[in-house]
């Protein structure tokens, strides 16, 4: 009898374990790929960012905290990291105001809105080096299109990616493009998803146009907002193509940021452990940025 | 003067017609029903006098002012919507005084008014609380709320208690009413439930394929169904039909051949019956017709008996102790005045002087 029972007990113990490592199996070339190229990377550039780079005969030593030491003595660091903050202060807002205004407006009842939805999303069907070269175009100095339309009002001819007041704005100017599209196609599901007949309880109490985006249609989309947000604030952080393509950083580190500034670290100064340190850098407010949308925002908006 | 004065309206999309030529008014205080089958009209109607629709042709007037070109508190109604269309990203409070607030009313107002609903509703200790944690009544209620803090002239409710269970519904049904007399507002309310418009309804408007069928009190609709359409949808349970026959001495059911059922022709008319005006004896009970009992639905404390006339099935409601069994040959009967006769090919109901039946000359019945 006795021993029945525990026989029992452990042939469900064992099917227990049979779920769990099948579900261990299931998610195994998930986990292979994720560990390999991602998690094994990221915990190996924190560990380098603590040794000295290796030179030919010498090899890399354990050096603490001097990398670190070094970045924040580091002006064209901080050059890069105030570049970055205010390339994100300044595209992510921009790129989801326009994504909503132009959500708004091809949800609307126009003609020709199949249209208008696709133009507004074709900038991010564009690979980035291509879109950078038509942007080049656009701000070439003397027969670029901007100057062309400049000049023909009257203005005089700006070297846009040339002058040190232009180059970084320009950039931003390029991701807002290219990013706005791309959001819009969230705005719109989240627009599609607001019951219209909230909308009708509304015009019953004659709100008027502002007073129904305010009240209503913003509050309704936060949660596509936050979403956005945080992604747009996560892109800012890795744009590097544009750069490259456009203005290799200069003039005079005007358009440096941080990715940038990690790839020229390691690829073309072969710093690698000072590059390390400054991915460590990067990674960290990544973490936290992403960490503090699963925590924070996701339990505060949340309507249904 | 009436609150709601709907004139000869037509509302039309392209080649499909919703409401066509659609004339009724309300009177103040009243509660109007707009009853009927889905796709009927009723719900168009509806958004046409909360003026979240413009009629094709035709006026609206409410208080006596032609409306056309505002829309809801602007023509001084308010409206229910079947889904409770509650906002909600917003408390319970705000939602109730959105309107007020979307319209700047003073705060101190606003917030005497919203006492003044939460007390008369109920709702005093869910103010601080979101949509989504109220249950399918108390929704109902806020919703009820956000329509009755304006104090609109007119209140419209659409379908409000179809998302509700059967018991929260007869409450809230009650409740409605009570509210609706208490305050004195004269309600449009529409519903394709039956009972709901019989049991709260000052009058009732059927409506059918964008047309009224027949509009008055509930008793009205009940004693007097001007049509098959309304006989069938109006009552509890079903009407029992039966076709008519040319007898000998007048109007026979069809496949018998007596007693007649009143002078005159029988051929392509119809005779209603509601079980509750059918008594079922014992066999051969003097006046009554034969027939054979086929099925007994028990309801508590009565019973549902269909019986057979010949291969028609009629149904009877009988109390419970009296209930007879299943295959037993019965004899069924009702008083003269109890008969609705309908002609079959328009649907109308045939003069009641035909209805006055020769039902004295009953003799014995064969079949």
């Amino acid at each position: 009898m006795g021993r029945g029972k525990a026989r029992a007990v452990s042939s469900v113990r064992q099917r227990h374990l049979n779920i769990h490592i099948q579900g261990w199996l299931l998610a195994l070339p998930a986990v292979v790929l994720l560990a390999a190229f991602t998690h094994i990377p990221a915990i190996k550039t924190v560990i380098d960012s603590f040794y000295s780079t290796p030179h030919g005969v010498r090899p890399a030593r354990f050096i603490g905290l001097t990398q670190y030491q070094s970045l924040i003595a580091d002006p064209i660091f901080w050059r890069a990291f105030t570049n970055n903050l205010l390339y994100a202060l300044i595209t992510v807002p921009l790129a989801i105001g326009f994504a909503l205004v132009m959500a708004l407006w091809v949800n609307g009842r126009i003609s020709g809105r199949a249209g208008l939805r696709l133009a507004f999303f074709t900038p991010t069907i564009l690979p980035m080096v291509a879109a950078a070269n038509i942007w080049l175009f656009f701000y070439t100095q003397d027969y670029g299109l901007l100057n062309k339309i400049g000049r023909a009002l009257g203005f005089a001819s700006v070297n846009w990616l040339g002058d040190q007041a232009t180059a970084l704005p320009s950039l931003m100017a390029v991701t807002v493009w290219k990013e706005a599209g791309f959001f819009m196609i969230f705005y719109l599901a989240a627009l599609q998803q607001v019951p219209p007949d909230l909308y009708e309880a509304a015009r019953m109490e004659n709100a008027s146009r502002w007073q129904v985006f305010r009240r209503i249609t913003w509050p309704m989309v936060m949660p596509t907002t936050l979403f956005v947000g945080i992604n747009a604030l996560i892109n800012a952080f890795r744009v590097v193509d544009q750069v490259i393509a456009m203005t290799g950083g200069g003039p005079d580190n005007a358009t440096t940021l941080l990715l940038f500034y990690i790839y020229q670290v390691a690829f073309s100064f072969w710093d690698l452990g000072y590059a390390a340190a400054l991915s460590t850098v990067l990674l960290t407010g990544l973490a936290a940025v992403a960490l503090a949308q699963f925590f924070l925002i996701d339990r505060k908006v949340h309507y249904r | 003067m009436h609150s709601v004065d709907v004139r000869s309206v037509t509302k039309s999309w392209g080649v499909t017609t919703a409401v066509a030529d659609v004339s009724f008014a309300v009177k103040q205080g009243h509660l109007t029903v707009l009853l009927g089958p889905s796709g009927c009209g009723k719900s168009t109607m509806l958004r046409m006098i909360a003026g979240l629709e413009e009629p094709t042709s035709g006026t609206i007037e409410i208080g006596g002012r032609d409306v056309a070109g505002l829309t809801g508190a602007a023509r001084g109604v308010a409206m229910v919507f079947q889904s409770y269309a509650l906002f909600p990203h917003l408390t319970v409070a705000d939602n109730i005084t959105f309107g007020l607030s979307v319209r700047g009313a003073p705060k101190a107002e606003i917030a005497a008014r919203l006492a003044r609903v939460a007390g008369v509703l109920g709702l005093e200790a869910l103010l601080a609380r979101k949509p989504a944690q109220l249950s399918g009544g108390q929704q109902q209620r806020v919703a009820l709320g956000r329509a009755l803090i304006a104090e609109a002239p007119v209140c419209l409710l659409d379908e409000p208690l179809s998302n509700l269970d059967a018991q929260l519904r007869q409450d809230l049904r009650r409740e409605i009413r009570a509210l609706q007399q208490r305050l004195g507002i004269t309600m449009v309310y529409v519903t394709h439930d039956q009972t709901e418009a019989m049991s709260m309804a000052d009058e009732v408007i059927l409506m059918r394929a964008g047309r009224i069928e027949q509009q008055g009190a509930p008793a009205d609709l009940y004693d007097q169904p001007a049509t098959l359409f309304t006989a069938r949808f109006i009552g509890g349970t079903p009407m029992s039909f039966l076709d008519l026959d040319d007898g000998r001495d007048g109007a026979v059911i069809i496949g018998t051949t007596g007693p007649a059922l009143f002078a005159g022709p029988g051929k392509g008319r119809v005779l209603g019956l509601r079980p509750e005006d059918v008594t079922v004896d014992s066999e051969g009970a003097a006046g009554s017709i034969h027939a054979v009992v086929t099925a007994v639905e028990y309801l508590g404390g009565e019973a549902l008996v269909t019986c057979m006339i010949g291969e028609r099935p009629i149904l009877a409601r009988v109390r419970g102790k009296d209930v007879p069994a299943v295959g037993a040959a019965v004899g069924v009967r009702w008083q003269p005045s109890a008969a609705h006769i309908f002609e079959a090919s328009s649907g109308r109901r045939v003069a009641a002087e035909i209805g006055s039946a020769v039902r004295s000359k009953l003799q014995t019945v064969s079949h």
